[in-house]
């Protein structure tokens, strides 16, 4: 196609070959939208401690608290606080990161890629896929933080509920990405589905407490909520305990919100303007 | 009229036109535009906030479909093959295109990568591009630190990224300070002497148009009013403004019905002040020494005169009986 162009052109200009655009696949672009997006990220590997600070902040002071109130020692409540803590990483982390897809909608990054000749589910599943960077790496932080205080670390078993977890990070980053584009130009409206669905989300899926002295309509409300086979997932496979049934039902709650995540997200993304 | 008769047509568009519903209303951004841009030419569009130059840009780089109409950018239809389009186009728009927590480099970089470039042609051109935009000082910086200017710099680096034969230029250096303006100016210039790349652009700056485009495409209310040279625009719409300041009220009456009235070449009278008489001539210059020797016949003695060649936003005037000035002073939320 160059070669045409280039011979369309009049001799009195002194062009410069055209540089050679080749025409692109979706895995070059998802490859590319994904080194894109994680670049900051290895430019000032820092920030990573972002979003860390909340659940960190949940696992000092909250977890003392309930070592008090349920009276068993600091190891076995770490045992069971830390799998929570963790799907609190990946909460905390992928949901609000439509918010830089929202600031580069406002700012004309966004629409400069819409004019490159780059996939469209390529521009949202290379977002999708940078979440895992960061989960992971916050992910064994909170880990590392937790083994002085007793906490037993079964290395496969975090291996895989990492796995797992950022399996649902990249469908709930797409859901994010997917409110970002819905939201456009009102970011107030982003931020407040966000803050809306966020804290439910989190408590009733039992990552904080235990649900099973909840009324009734609590544990309704956990049984439709994904995040809670996901809670209950990991705490199975931090313990080693491969075969509970509950990591299959971690594993398909993953999976069905990483399904729905990316195509609601690649759908929104074509729509997108 | 213009010299892209006998070149490659860049952009032609026939009918293009794109409606919104918003509240209940249906708000015709763009009606029926017709447009041609020939290879190698500079075409500035000209316009008020709201005539719809941006919703046309948008249409023609593929980031709007229209609601009706057609177009070939760059040799490719815009609805058949959008994708052609735009690898073949470069598009600067309205905003500030890089990452704000980007480094400069690592942007010209994936820009070129999504240009299909290859790893080693990319880091090539954001060498090259960095260099002959003067971005060297800040290419490890992150944009949100950069100052307006340099933003836009490297909003232009990477539109031109892939050395396209077309580029769009929305607003270009809207928000800029004169100096930045200046200096972004000799860099659009330059592009084009250097490479000979075809530039549409869009502006509410007058001087802008005026000086640097060779053809300008009025447009308001969502039509092209008026499309030519800047001169021919002027000279055939406008018109030379001339003003004669007069000792009494009495004799700018008497002066102002005497210019309008017999004296040949008048475009039409306009009082300022109560001593004031402006007029619009054919050739100014001329025009100037005639009427204050006929004015002196008739016993009214002129006591200033002046004379000033027409501004585009005199053209605008013409056409549309409002100012670009005002227009572009009170921005209407219309604007898509």
């Amino acid at each position: 196609m160059n070669t045409i162009t280039t011979a369309a052109r009049t001799a009195t200009h002194d062009t410069p070959a055209a540089a050679s655009v080749r025409q692109t696949g979706f895995v070059h672009d998802t490859a590319t939208v994904f080194v894109r997006e994680s670049r900051p990220l290895v430019r000032d590997p820092f920030s990573v401690m972002f979003s860390l600070v909340q659940p960190l902040i949940f696992l000092g002071l909250f977890g003392p608290l309930l070592v008090g109130a349920a009276g068993g020692d600091v190891a076995g409540t770490l045992q069971w606080f830390v799998p929570g803590i963790l799907v609190m990483v990946a909460l905390f982390g992928t949901a609000s990161t439509g918010a830089n897809l929202l600031f580069e909608m406002q700012t004309g990054s966004h629409e400069r890629t819409l004019v490159a000749p780059v996939s469209r589910s390529a521009l949202l599943i290379g977002r999708a896929l940078k979440e895992v960077v960061p989960l992971v790496i916050q992910g064994t932080i909170v880990v590392v933080v937790a083994v002085p205080f007793g906490f037993r670390l079964d290395v496969p078993g975090l291996v895989a509920g990492l796995a797992i977890l950022a399996v649902f990070g990249i469908g709930f980053g797409a859901l994010s990405y997917t409110l970002a584009l819905a939201c456009r130009n009102r970011d107030w409206m982003f931020w407040m589905v966000h803050q809306t669905l966020l804290f439910p989300l989190m408590i009733l899926s039992g990552m904080l407490l235990p649900l099973e002295d909840g009324p009734a309509w609590m544990r309704v409300a956990a049984a439709v909520n994904p995040l809670s086979y996901l809670v209950g997932a990991e705490r199975a496979l931090l313990a080693g305990d491969f075969g509970a049934p509950v990591v299959l039902g971690g594993l398909i709650a993953a999976a069905v919100t990483c399904a729905i995540g990316i195509v609601v997200g690649v759908r929104a993304m074509r729509r997108a303007r | 009229m213009t010299n892209s008769t006998n070149t490659n047509q860049m952009i032609t568009a026939r009918g293009l036109s794109k409606t919104f519903h918003s509240k209940g209303q249906r708000v015709e951004a763009v009606a029926a535009v017709d447009l041609s841009v020939g290879e190698g030419e500079l075409v500035a569009f000209l316009g008020p906030n709201g005539a719809g130059k941006s919703t046309t840009l948008r249409m023609l780089t593929t980031l709007l479909p229209p609601t009706s109409g057609e177009a070939t950018v760059a040799g490719c239809d815009i609805r058949r093959d959008p994708a052609g389009v735009r690898r073949r186009i470069g598009y600067v728009g309205q905003g500030s295109s890089g990452g704000h927590t980007q480094r400069v480099r690592d942007e010209l970089h994936a820009q070129g990568m999504f240009y299909g470039l290859g790893r080693r042609e990319s880091r090539a051109r954001a060498t090259e591009l960095i260099e002959s935009l003067e971005l060297g000082q800040v290419a490890n910086r992150q944009v949100q630190s950069l100052s307006g200017g340099q933003k836009r710099r490297l909003d232009i680096a990477l539109g031109l990224i892939h050395r396209p034969e077309l580029l769009f230029l929305d607003e270009p250096s809207t928000g800029l300070d004169p100096h930045s303006r200046a200096n972004l100016w000799e860099h659009i210039v330059d592009l084009r002497r250097e490479t000979g790349t075809t530039i549409f652009l869009t502006t509410h700056y007058l001087d802008e148009a005026d000086q640097l485009a060779e053809r300008v495409m009025v447009m308001d209310h969502g039509s092209v009013i008026a499309d030519d040279t800047a001169r021919a625009l002027k000279s055939s719409l406008a018109g030379d403004r001339v003003t004669l300041t007069l000792g009494s009220a009495t004799d700018a009456a008497a002066a102002a019905a005497r210019i309008g009235g017999e004296v040949a070449g008048v475009g039409g009278v306009g009082g300022v002040g109560d001593l004031v008489v402006t007029a619009t001539a054919d050739d100014g210059a001329r025009a100037l020494p005639r009427w204050i020797r006929e004015l002196s016949d008739a016993g009214i003695d002129v006591v200033a005169a002046t004379h000033r060649e027409p501004t585009l936003d005199d053209v605008f005037l013409a056409l549309t009986g409002r100012s670009l000035r005002d227009e572009a002073a009170t921005p209407t939320p219309a604007a898509a």
